[in-house]
Order: C-alpha cells, then structure tokens, then sequence
C-alpha cells in the first residue's frame, strides 16, 4: 500500500497538523519509504496468532471505588496558554 | 577534571557516609563541571539554586548518622520526566514554558532516598531519535571523538543528553527512559552502562508518554554496580500507574560478584546481521570467550522472527505516539499559535511545535490506525510482535541470558544519517525486539573500535530477572576492564 499527496493531506488533517502545500511531495515520498518498508510483514503467518495487549503477562489490579476530592482546578490550568478563573480559553466553538 | 567528579555513584556515596566530602562539596564541583561543559550542550535546564539546597539538606541529614540509599549523589534528570515547578520540554517546542505542578514517581523515587537534581538533560524531541539530534534545543555532542579528529559525533539517542553528561562526568548518574533502545544505545555510543528493565518495573507516571506499551525508565551511570544502586532506588509498585508492577524490589547491588559459574548465555544466531562490521562482530566473540572462561555455558539460540521486529516497531511506537501526542493542542500547556477558528488554532500550533521527526511519526501513526487500515497494519504488527515474544520465550527455557551487539556500529557523526530515517532506525536493530517483549536489557561498554571509540555489548534477561542481568553484566564488565575515558576537549 502506499499514500499519495492527497491522502497525505487526508492524514494531515485527522491529525491536525497544518502541512503547506510545497511539503507534500517530500512527506509523501517519506511516508512511502516507510511503509514500503514495513510491507515486509506481509510474509509473516499470524494465523491463529492473538495480538500482543501487554508486553508482560499480569492481571491488571482494581482499586477501591472511592471519591477523591482535589480542588486542583487553579494547578491544572496554570499551564494554559489561555486561562481566566480557572478555566481554559479557546476560540469559540458553538456559534 | 576535578577529583571529586572522578568518584563512581558507589565511592561517593561511601565517602559521603564516611564524611570524608560533603554533598555541598561534590554537588559544587559538578555544578563547575557543567559551566565548563556547555559545548556539549547536555543540560537543557541547571537547577543550580535547588542542587545546593538539596545538597544542604543531604550534608544536615548524613551529619545526624541519617539519610538514604542515596544521600547527597548529584543526578541528571532526562527532560522527560515531569520535575514539580521546574521546566520540563521533552526537548520539544510545543511544551515551551511547561513546569508540572507534579512530580514522576520515578524522580519521586530518588528524592525521597536523599539524591541531588543538578538539572534537565537534553533528549531527541519526545524521545523519538537515536541521535538527539531531532532535540528543539539542538544536538547534543559526545564527549568521545574518533582519534585523530574533531568532527562531532552524536552520542546515541533519544537519551544523548544522558548519555554525554554521564561519559563527560557532568553527573554522577541518570535517569533515561527506552522505548526501543534509547538507554542502552547511547550508553553503546559514550562508554556508559545503561539498563532498560523489565516493563512494569519503573512507574511511568509522570514521564512524558511516547509509546506507552513500549516506554520504560532506567539510569545510565559509570559502571553497573551504580547501575544496581540507580535501579534499586527507581523501580517500584506505583498505584498511580496501573502497567507498574506490585512485586518486591530486590536490593540489585547485592546480585553483584556472584560470578556466572554454571549460568546458561545464549547466542542468538539471527543477530549476526548482514553488513555487520567485522570489529563488532570481533567484540561479540570477545564477550562470548569472557563469559566462558568465568564459568558459563554458552548455547546457540534462535530467535526467528528477529528481522520483524524494527518492521513492527514502527508501526505499533508511531500508532502509540499519534495517540499520546493527540494532548498537545494548545489548550491545557505549552505553545499556542492563534488561528482563524479552534481547528485552525490546533493545525497552526502543532504545525509550529513538532520537529520533523516527531510529525513523521504522528502522521504515520495516525494512518496506520485510520479506517480501513487498522487490521492491516496495526492488528497486524500487534501479532507479530507476539511471535517476537514467543521466540525470547523459547530461547529463555533453555538459557538464563542473551549476549549480542548493543548496536551496529560506533558512533557516527552529527548529521551524517539525518536525511534518511530508515538508516537511522536501523540503529535499534539489536534493541527494538527487547522492547518489543517487555524483558530487561543492559548495555555494558566492552572495547573500542579501530577508530578509538567506545562499543557495547548488550545482555538481555528474563522477565523481571534483573538480578541474573546484573550478575552477567558484571562478569562482563571485569572481564572487559574497560578503563579508556575521553580527552576532556570541550573544557577548552
């Protein structure tokens, strides 16, 4: 399989990472560098193989479902590029 | 080179109970170290104000008969790990300005057992690189320059900064992470030692993510023995990182010197790569010939499905870092550029903040996961990399340990590999498929090459074994007698 500029531009855009026009053709050649590459997997047989889900084998643990109280809302948005009382700002979003 | 500097972890630590020095004394001579470095551009941040608090506290605790496993011990911090009010950037533009109001439970870890911060080392940009030259803040140099000349060369990656201010005596030692050779390749690079242990033995909490099924913490140091001590103080149960596993951390120094007589070390035969150079290929069966003539058995393994590994690899860590990465949007952190609307404010501002390396990965990782490609790529990658796991499985019910390369060459030069991503990636071909199947792995510097730099052999263990690593390690590094140390050049 491989990827074309308008695909590339596709992909771009699902993950929101503006790309200007004259960087296409490099990002497409790039791409299909790499998944020429990986196509080699394609001679590995997984039938009846399971995926891996954890690199090592351990029953994920439970805790007590108890309410934890923090009033951390001025720590959390103190790193915010926009923030006013304690909330995030950002361009309107509903008209 | 000041004489303080020149102590390991273990003899300053021993020196400093036995007052013979101060933690004021020693965490002052690195911080002099580090002025007179900066050529080698390792720290991206100095915490000079807080080591020397630090250390004041340690010299009042050591003087009561108190303190912990690592009382007054000056380290570095890779700039992944979150550091509670202190810059943290994961050498990336998009995290300008970002000081965590929380502490990793690693660096948690090393406070709490009386450790010095000198400050926040330079690392490839989200940790993604195996040169640190994909860093916002610029390569890092490795203090080791082939004889003769003064081109600079990188000091592995994504841990460089690690690495190069360990090898230069910068810091005593460091925390670094791996998710596909980027502990124990920079350490191959710069004569260190650097353990990546078993997934789920280090918490994760805190440490800026990349690919989380793959990302692990441990310390790059002088030597193993203060690899064990790092190690010891590191690992541990946190609950706030559901992966970290709940099991006793063994004191790691102690597995040291009890030799490797009777011990089972597999050679895996798929690791003898074509094109290997003929001088790693000779330092293999160098380390082979060591563990034998310690006392071990040496058996040829085969692990088949080596080949697939960097090919998974890079399917399953971008697929992992599209995801992760998803967080930098401009709004809670970090870089924002202003747009015409809230998508456009989004594309502008990781458009700005990413590297090129970081947005290859990203928008790799986010096709492989897009409709109508998941199960042929990612589903799929996720199989093999069972395979992977079944084949060190195998190996493992006949040896203790595995002997191989730590990487395919010695280090190279600054920009001599960054046109073609697909040479740089082969840089992990010995490392990747460890972390592929979650096991521990060590890199131990064992020579130099015929150009007067440092090689590594890498050992890899059992699940959770560590102890056995350590011990094998160990018997490698007596048997290796590694003394040669860089010219100090930078100080000029």
């Amino acid at each position: 399989m491989s990827v074309d500029q308008r695909t590339v531009r596709h992909i771009a855009r699902l993950a929101r990472i503006a790309v200007r026009d004259d960087e296409l053709e490099a990002l497409e050649r790039e791409l299909n560098g790499i998944l020429d590459w990986v196509e080699q997997l394609g001679e590995v047989d997984v039938t009846g193989v399971e995926p891996m889900t954890s690199a090592v084998e351990v029953a994920m643990k439970m805790r007590e479902d108890v309410a934890v109280v923090q009033d951390l809302q001025q720590e959390v948005t103190r790193n915010a590029p926009g923030a006013e009382d304690g909330f995030y700002v950002v361009p309107k979003v509903v008209e | 080179m000041s004489e303080l500097t020149k102590l390991t972890l273990a003899a300053a630590r021993d020196a400093l109970k036995k007052k013979e020095i101060s933690a004021v004394e020693l965490t002052g001579a690195y911080l002099a170290e580090m002025a007179a470095g900066t050529a080698l551009n390792t720290y991206v941040t100095v915490t000079a104000e807080k080591s020397m608090e630090m250390a004041k506290a340690s010299d009042a605790r050591l003087a009561k008969g108190a303190g912990g496993a690592l009382e007054g011990l000056p380290l570095g911090i890779k700039d992944l790990f979150c550091t509670k009010d202190v810059l943290t950037t994961a050498s990336s533009h998009i995290l300008d300005g970002f000081r965590p109001p929380y502490e990793s439970t690693v660096t948690a870890n090393l406070w709490r057992d009386g450790a010095v911060m000198l400050g926040k080392l330079n690392n490839d940009e989200f940790a993604m690189g195996s040169s640190n030259e994909t860093s916002f803040y610029g390569p890092v140099v490795n203090p080791w320059r082939r004889k003769g000349s003064d081109a600079k060369l990188v000091p592995g990656g994504s841990s460089g900064g690690s690495s190069a201010a360990v090898a230069a005596k910068l810091c005593l030692a460091a925390t670094a992470t791996d998710t596909g050779g980027s502990i124990r390749q920079p350490a191959a690079f710069t004569g260190t030692v650097g353990i990546k242990p078993t997934y789920g033995r280090c918490s994760r909490w805190g440490i800026v993510a990349f690919a989380s099924s793959l990302d692990q913490a441990g310390p790059i140091t002088r030597d193993v023995r203060d690899a064990a001590i790092m190690l010891t103080s590191m690992a541990g149960h946190d609950e706030k990182d559901t992966t970290s596993v709940d099991r006793p951390v063994p004191d790691y120094e102690a597995a040291l010197g009890q030799g490797v007589k009777g011990l089972k070390v597999g050679i895996p035969k798929e690791y003898r790569v074509d094109g290997m150079p003929a001088e790693i290929d000779a330092l293999w069966s160098r380390g082979i010939e060591w563990l034998k003539a310690a006392g071990a058995e040496i058996k040829e393994v085969s692990l088949p499905h080596t080949k697939y590994a960097l090919p998974t690899y890079y399917i399953v860590a971008p697929a992992e870092c599209s995801s992760n990465l998803a967080r930098y949007d401009g709004v809670r952190y970090g870089l924002r550029v202003e747009g015409r609307d809230i998508t456009d404010m989004y594309e502008k501002t990781r458009a700005a903040g990413f590297g090129a390396e970081v947005r290859r990965r990203v928008l790799m990782g986010t096709y492989v996961l897009s409709a109508g490609y998941y199960d042929a790529y990612y589903l799929k990658a996720q199989k093999v990399r069972t395979l992977i796991a079944r084949d060190f499985a195998a190996a493992f019910a006949d040896v203790d340990v595995l002997l191989t390369p730590t990487a395919p060459s010695a280090a190279f030069g600054i920009g001599e590999k960054t046109d073609d991503p697909l040479s740089m990636y082969l840089n992990d071909v010995f490392t990747v498929p460890v972390n592929l199947a979650g096991l521990p792995g060590i890199s131990v510097p064992a020579g130099l090459s015929s150009d007067g730099l440092p090689l590594g052999l890498q050992l890899i263990g059992r699940t959770f074994d560590e102890e056995t690593l350590l011990r094998a390690a160990y018997a490698v590094e007596q048997a290796a007698d590694f003394k040669a140390a860089p010219e100090a050049w930078w100080k000029a």
